[in-house]
């Protein structure tokens, strides 16, 4: 019998011959991630609760500081040092500042093939690549740590077939917010999106991280692209080789198949507060906004702030609004230096912060008060999520957000 | 068989993990101080009314969205036996089974419960409630393993000799 791509890396890192959907497997990771949301309590969990523990290969592991960046207190000032400290200790990379975790891996790890254990939920963004994964909480994290193993369940695997070419202002964003809004937020649960066909291949290594990355919103444990010539070339240049090339069998199974012609995409929003509750932006229209975020591991690199730039060039940010620009990488942050991104921000009025995750996980920076509402290109929009239990969170493209903090509500870029 | 019965809170679908606990609440030092906000933008005084041996019954995707796994550990906390819903996001699975919290996905309970009524749980057989019976699946043997030893650290100490006596 066939198998799809996820089910060749598992059977990979299985060291086994096939695997089918459902059957559970010990696999060896071929890396592990963690961040400052728990590393802390990893690190407690190693000293504290088990005897004379090693850890299997300090090669695999990445250790990286995005969350509270910098510390905002005294109390994540003691968990980051003792994620920094014990890093050291062990000869783990370390990372601090430099960006959001997953624009970390992507830019300097992640390799066709692997199957990658992150103690987030947006890990699944790797698929771009071709790769396996998926995000685990940080006890999970240990144990493949300490072992370098782990079990997974086979997930079934959903074939979103992808036709046509996206319009001219309609961006991957709103392909898969339309995606979640169509299956729903638990749509896929416990399955892999594996995104395939003549439209994919229209998409860049950034577009399928963006449509990668949201796959837990729809319940995925992660999804997959294959890594086609776009992506190898993209490894390539980057300086590294993929693991394993893998493509899905022509007898491989499919738990079920969705096609979605990317010509009839058009900007969406998905309102507050749930990521499938998604509309036609023009039905958000005239939504009042205190603030807008351009920026996450979903929508913070070159691409989408070369379309902010371009809308608010020459224009000015509305009085009311905090306009939050964050690049999710310093990579990026220097490229827009360059491209001359950050001075059409800053002239515009907008806040441009350093890269971390920001508002988009409602620590930090940004954070609304009470009843204040937020347009924002980060990756939830759930109740209390950016701050205040009575605040709101719209998501929209990165040309939905930068119109939207122009004109002071919400709008799409070709009302201004 | 493990049989036991309680008292049960209902909540809706898709209880997301900003709701079990939400990020401000995260840099607190111990899963006790957390605790008592847990499920605070949703329902501020739930976490004081929740005893010890009381269950949750929701409806579908429970624990969609962050991998947080203090959003488990603070529902353990509060002393809660068991979660009943029509589905769970499966980050959220592994990470309760780790942490030796016991869910159960079952399709009609959640449509039927009346909150604050008792339901008496038969793991891996059936609910019974208001004189009816809900039949529930068998978890797989590893997980079974893993909450018998009262979590996944404890189960790998045991399996790899790294216990602490």
């Amino acid at each position: 019998m066939g198998m799809t791509i996820a089910e060749k890396i598992i059977a990979r890192a299985a060291g086994v011959e096939e695997v089918k959907a459902g059957d559970i497997h010990t696999v060896t990771l071929d890396r592990m991630m963690s961040n400052d949301g728990t590393t802390h309590l990893t690190v407690d969990m190693y000293h504290n609760k088990l005897k004379n523990p090693r850890i299997a290969d300090p090669g695999k592991m990445v250790f990286i500081v995005d969350h509270n960046v910098p510390s905002d207190n005294p109390k994540t000032a003691a968990s980051q040092k003792k994620m920094r400290d014990f890093a050291r200790e062990h000869g783990i990379d370390f990372w601090e500042g430099k960006g959001v975790c997953h624009q970390i891996m992507m830019e300097h790890y992640v390799c066709p093939g692997e199957l990658i254990f992150g103690a987030d939920s947006h890990t699944c963004t790797y698929g771009a690549l071709g790769a396996f994964g998926t995000g685990v909480g940080c006890t999970d994290l240990l144990y493949g740590m300490v072992t370098g193993t782990s079990w997974v369940l086979v997930p079934e695997t959903v074939k979103f077939n992808l036709t046509g070419r996206l319009p001219e202002g309609v961006y991957p964003r709103d392909l898969m917010l339309t995606i979640i809004g169509e299956i729903g937020a638990s749509g896929v649960s416990y399955q892999v999106m594996e995104f395939c066909g003549d439209g994919a291949g229209t998409l860049s290594v950034n577009d399928r991280m963006v449509l990668c990355n949201l796959a837990v919103e729809a319940g995925a444990k992660t999804a997959i692209f294959e890594a086609d010539q776009t992506a190898l070339d993209w490894l390539a240049a980057r300086g590294r080789k993929p693991a394993a090339v893998f493509k899905s069998d022509e007898d491989a199974v499919y738990e079920r198949e969705y096609t979605f012609d990317l010509s009839k995409i058009q900007p969406v929003a998905a309102r507050p507060d749930f990521v499938d509750d998604v509309v036609p932006a023009k039905e958000v229209c005239g939504v009042h906004i205190d603030e807008a975020f351009l920026g996450s591991c979903n929508n913070g690199r070159i691409e989408e702030l070369r379309v902010g730039a371009a809308i608010l060039k020459g224009r000015k940010v509305a009085d009311h609004v905090r306009f939050l620009v964050v690049p999710a990488s310093q990579q990026v942050y220097l490229q827009a230096l360059d491209e001359g991104l950050i001075r059409v921000f800053m002239e515009s009025g907008a806040i441009v912060m350093n890269p971390n995750c920001s508002v988009c996980w409602g620590s930090c920076q940004g954070v609304i008060g009470e009843n204040e509402v937020l347009i924002s290109t980060g990756t939830r929009n759930f109740k209390g999520r950016a701050g205040h239990p009575s605040s709101k969170v719209y998501l929209g493209s990165a040309a939905t957000v930068a119109a939207s903090a122009v004109k002071g509500e919400i709008c799409t870029a070709d009302m201004l | 068989m493990e049989r036991f019965t309680g008292k049960v809170w209902v909540l809706g679908d898709d209880i997301d993990t900003d709701i079990i606990i939400p990020t401000e609440y995260l840099a607190l030092k111990t899963i006790e101080d957390m605790r008592q906000y847990a499920f605070s933008p949703l329902r501020p005084d739930l976490a004081s009314q929740i005893r010890k041996g009381d269950m949750i019954v929701a409806g579908k995707n429970f624990g969609c969205g962050s991998s947080r796994e203090q959003a488990p550990e603070v529902i353990k906390a509060l002393g809660i036996r068991c979660i009943i819903a029509k589905s769970f996001a499966r980050i959220f699975f592994r990470n309760s089974i780790n942490n030796g919290l016991l869910l159960i996905e079952q399709p009609d309970l959640y449509d039927d419960m009346r909150e604050g009524d008792e339901i008496t749980v038969e793991v891996n057989h059936h609910i019974t409630y208001g004189g009816s019976r809900y039949p529930i699946a068998s978890l797989p043997e590893n997980l079974m393993e893993i909450l018998g030893a009262g979590g996944l650290v404890k189960a790998m100490a045991a399996r790899n000799g790294l216990s602490i006596s």
